[in-house]
């Protein structure tokens, strides 16, 4: 799934390893979610939106709105 | 596989279980080719190997529990899916083979073989697919 993290990642001067330990996952995690190689659970979603302050689909691209 | 707390304890009870298993195999094999042993002791002696082999199994299913990691877990999962589709594959084919006298028999346990060697290709399926991140 398309997602803005890498961006809001950047924004923040926030490494991957960084962003990891913020949500309590792996680097790996991180990495596989950026590339759009790993879709999170709801559950993280969340958190992930939640440590951004931004809502779910400000940083996931919903599949069926992908060009 | 990445390390997490999860993945460190893993870690220390496939050692574990790996030398208890190098144990029991050796005692077992000298005491059977000395003739150490009959009745229940021999049976017990035999069956402690597999035990050993069980807890690795057991050991994994315990990391899939306790792996607080969702993306790391579905590794695993993928991994031991690889691993079980692999091992049964060959001992579906393996066992009509035998069954038509065209190979010769097999111990059983070498499944288990089989099924630690999926666990390798499971490994280079998600390097080559999912598992990329470095």
């Amino acid at each position: 799934m398309n997602n803005r993290l890498k961006v809001l990642r950047a924004e923040r001067n926030w490494s991957q390893g960084d962003l990891a330990d913020k949500l309590e996952v792996s680097r790996q995690s991180v990495n596989a979610i950026e590339t759009g190689r790993y879709d999170p659970s709801l559950p993280l979603a969340f958190k992930i939106a939640e440590l951004f302050e931004l809502a779910i689909e400000d940083i996931f691209v919903s599949p069926s709105k992908e060009a | 596989m990445a390390s997490s707390p999860a993945n460190r304890r893993y870690n220390k009870r496939v050692i574990v279980l790996s030398l208890l298993y190098a144990a029991f195999l050796l005692g077992a094999v000298y005491a059977f080719k000395h003739h150490l042993l009959s009745g229940p002791a021999a049976w017990i002696a035999a069956i402690l190997p597999a035990l050993a082999i069980i807890g690795i199994f057991a050991a994994i299913g315990l990391y899939l529990v306790e792996e607080q990691d969702e993306y790391l877990r579905m590794l695993m999962i993928r991994q031991t899916l690889w691993a079980s589709g692999f091992a049964l594959s060959i001992a579906t084919v393996w066992g009509f083979l035998e069954s038509f006298e065209l190979v010769h028999h097999v111990e059983s346990y070498y499944v288990a073989v089989l099924w630690f060697g999926g666990l390798g290709l499971g490994t280079c399926a998600n390097k080559l697919t999912i598992g990329r991140g470095r």
